[in-house]
């Protein structure tokens, strides 16, 4: 029992983190009806900048900090300069582009830190937080941090005008821009909060899976998995998905298939979800007039 | 095919045929992975390029081919040769099966799907509960074909590496002449029909369902055939030669190569076999990054790829020449 407890626990860490990247790929798919599949590596690449802030001699948390900045800043570059000329290509035009863009990233990041795994810090203490034997205090602080973000994330959607316009583009940008809605620095700003998302999620699991610039494989695999399950156009889906999607990897890698399996449980998921109920969990169904 | 091309195909295959007397050992194996690719692309292309069906996980179908020869070699004792309709036969029902869901799934929705078959492949290779066929992490090393002794009775010398180069010309020769017959016709037009407008296909009595499982099975089978062609080649197939870069090294090929066209496979073969190898000289990453640029480079500036520049200088150029 003990070691179910355990498995589901750090499941659920994991889990976090997947949420934290679905997040991402919802928040994109929200204002542009894509799938960002460079999302993975854009985070990977972010993590990178901590590493070299933390080696320089940077505090933990300062570091943490300006990553994040950085990554926001990354985001918006990418929409501006090389998404946008590409918005209303075909399908086919722009996952190319964002297959383009993925293998930038890595292979950038292989070019300037060579391809040998790094350790990253964890900002949390080594031994487990209150004497519990169930879970390492690194990731009770991963599941903290991720709750963290989707509060802020909450509160900036719900509370402020900035977050407010942002929805409105996602639900209407035609109105949106007769408002006077600056759309396209909607989207773009939307791109850099994904990616800022993304940068938080790269840096809590790189102190478990290592950094290294194909580290974000699998993990974008399992937030698509998330974000499907819980419906490719709900924030609050792909956060349960995410957990959803960690707790059900360590169960079934841990209990059913084995640890050698674990990445198939993901294709398992998406196939399935996409076959059975495409809008997942939570997502609106579409209907399409013929 | 007009005159013009008649004779551009019948000197492609002189130079083909010339080239591994001319070149090193090692250009002609690199000549023979060429057509490898070559006929992967065309695999790719009648999925991607003719029916519009996005896969980014054709290094799966690629390595399923692979292992098949491979299996059927080292374990079973096939010749080389059997392998390959062997392997044909495989990915066409791998093919067809994979197809079948992926029916439901449009655009954005299966690129997702196939990503998914194509990050995940490696790890199903290493199963160990397949240990016993696929020699897990490991792998599976096969031995080099030998040229058959008839040839060397009729007096031709020839080394192994030649030998499987032309074997290789001979099947991409095959498989080329099928996917051009397949193409120019009713089935061609049909799979560009769906691509383009599926719901008006639907109404011109075109059975959306048949052609475009159909199109996956077959565009498989070529992609299937290619890696078993391609084991056979480098003589050992393992998991981790079959990441998820593998099906999208098959991308950039389609994507530099031409999408929707026949001579554009030959175009991106080219491309994927020889940019990497001038651009490991400047560093292991630098191919990469090359191919990511030529990506977003094609899709802005070139969408139809090198066969359509092709295409549009012949035009320009014959026009000139008729005034």
């Amino acid at each position: 029992m003990d070691a179910f407890i355990h498995q589901v626990l750090s499941g659920l860490a994991t889990g976090g983190i997947y949420a934290s990247l679905a997040l991402a790929l919802v928040m994109i798919y929200q204002v542009t009806r894509l799938v960002n599949f460079a999302q993975g590596e854009m985070a990977m690449f972010s993590t990178y900048i901590a590493w070299s802030l933390i080696n320089a001699g940077m505090g933990y948390w300062p570091a943490f900090l300006l990553t994040v900045l950085f990554a926001l800043a990354l985001g918006v570059v990418i929409e501006r300069v090389v998404i946008r000329p590409v918005e209303n290509a075909s399908v086919l035009a722009i996952v190319v582009i964002f297959i383009a863009l993925l293998v930038i990233l890595n292979s950038a990041t292989g070019w300037i830190y060579s391809y040998t795994i790094k350790t990253f810090p964890s900002p949390f203490p080594k031994e487990p937080l209150f004497g519990n034997t169930y879970i390492s205090s690194h990731e009770l602080g991963a599941i903290g941090v991720t709750l963290v973000v989707l509060a802020l994330l909450y509160v900036f959607f719900r509370f402020t005008p900035l977050g407010l316009a942002m929805r409105a583009v996602a639900q209407n940008p035609e109105s949106s821009r007769l408002v006077g809605i600056r759309v396209g620095w909607m989207l773009a700003l939307g791109w850099g909060l994904a990616a800022a998302v993304g940068a938080v999620a790269g840096m809590m699991i790189a102190p478990i899976v290592y950094l290294d610039p194909n580290m974000m494989g699998g993990i974008l695999l399992y937030a698509f998995a998330a974000a499907l399950l819980g419906g490719i156009d709900s924030p609050g889906g792909a956060v349960i998905g995410g957990f959803a999607v960690g707790v059900l990897e360590n169960v079934l890698g841990a209990y059913v298939i084995g640890n050698d399996l674990k990445l198939s449980v993901a294709l398992g998921l998406i196939i399935g979800v996409l076959l059975v109920r495409p809008s997942g969990f939570f997502g609106k169904v579409h209907v399409t007039r013929v | 095919m007009t005159r013009r091309a008649s004779i551009a195909v019948a000197v492609l295959v002189a130079i083909a045929c010339v080239l591994p007397f001319v070149v090193s050992n090692y250009r002609t194996f690199q000549l023979t992975l060429v057509l490898v690719y070559a006929i992967a692309l065309l695999g790719l292309n009648i999925l991607t390029g003719y029916n519009g069906q996005i896969s980014l996980g054709h290094g799966a179908f690629y390595a399923i081919g692979a292992y098949t020869a491979a299996v059927l070699m080292d374990r079973l004792g096939a010749p080389y040769w059997a392998t390959i309709p062997a392997a044909g036969a495989v990915c066409l029902v791998a093919g067809f099966l994979f197809g079948l869901p992926a029916l439901r799934l449009e655009g954005l929705y299966l690129a997702l799907a196939t990503f998914a078959l194509g990050v995940s492949m490696p790890q199903l290779l290493k199963y160990h509960h397949l240990e016993k066929w696929t020699g897990g992490v490991q792998g599976i090393v096969i031995a080099k074909p030998e040229p058959p002794a008839f040839l060397r009775e009729a007096g031709l010398q020839m080394n192994s590496d030649q030998w499987l180069y032309f074997f290789a010309l001979a099947v991409a020769a095959i498989m080329f002449v099928l996917g051009w017959n397949l193409l120019r016709g009713r089935v061609g037009r049909a799979l560009i029909a769906i691509r383009d407008q599926h719901i008006a296909a639907e109404a011109m009595g075109i059975n959306n369902a048949l052609y475009k499982s159909l199109a996956f099975g077959v565009s498989a089978m070529y992609t299937g055939i290619a890696g078993a062609l391609g084991a056979i080649a480098v003589q050992y197939v393992a998991p981790d030669s079959f990441t998820i870069f593998l099906s999208l090294v098959f991308l950039v090929g389609i994507v530099v190569g031409g999408l929707a066209s026949i001579s554009g496979a030959l175009y991106g073969a080219l491309f994927i076999q020889f940019v990497p190898n001038v651009a490991d000289e400047i560093s292991k990453a630098a191919p990469w990054a090359i191919f990511g640029l030529f990506l977003i480079g094609f899709v802005y500036l070139m969408p139809a790829g090198v066969a359509g520049a092709v295409r549009t200088l012949l035009v320009r150029f014959t026009r000139k020449g008729a005034k």
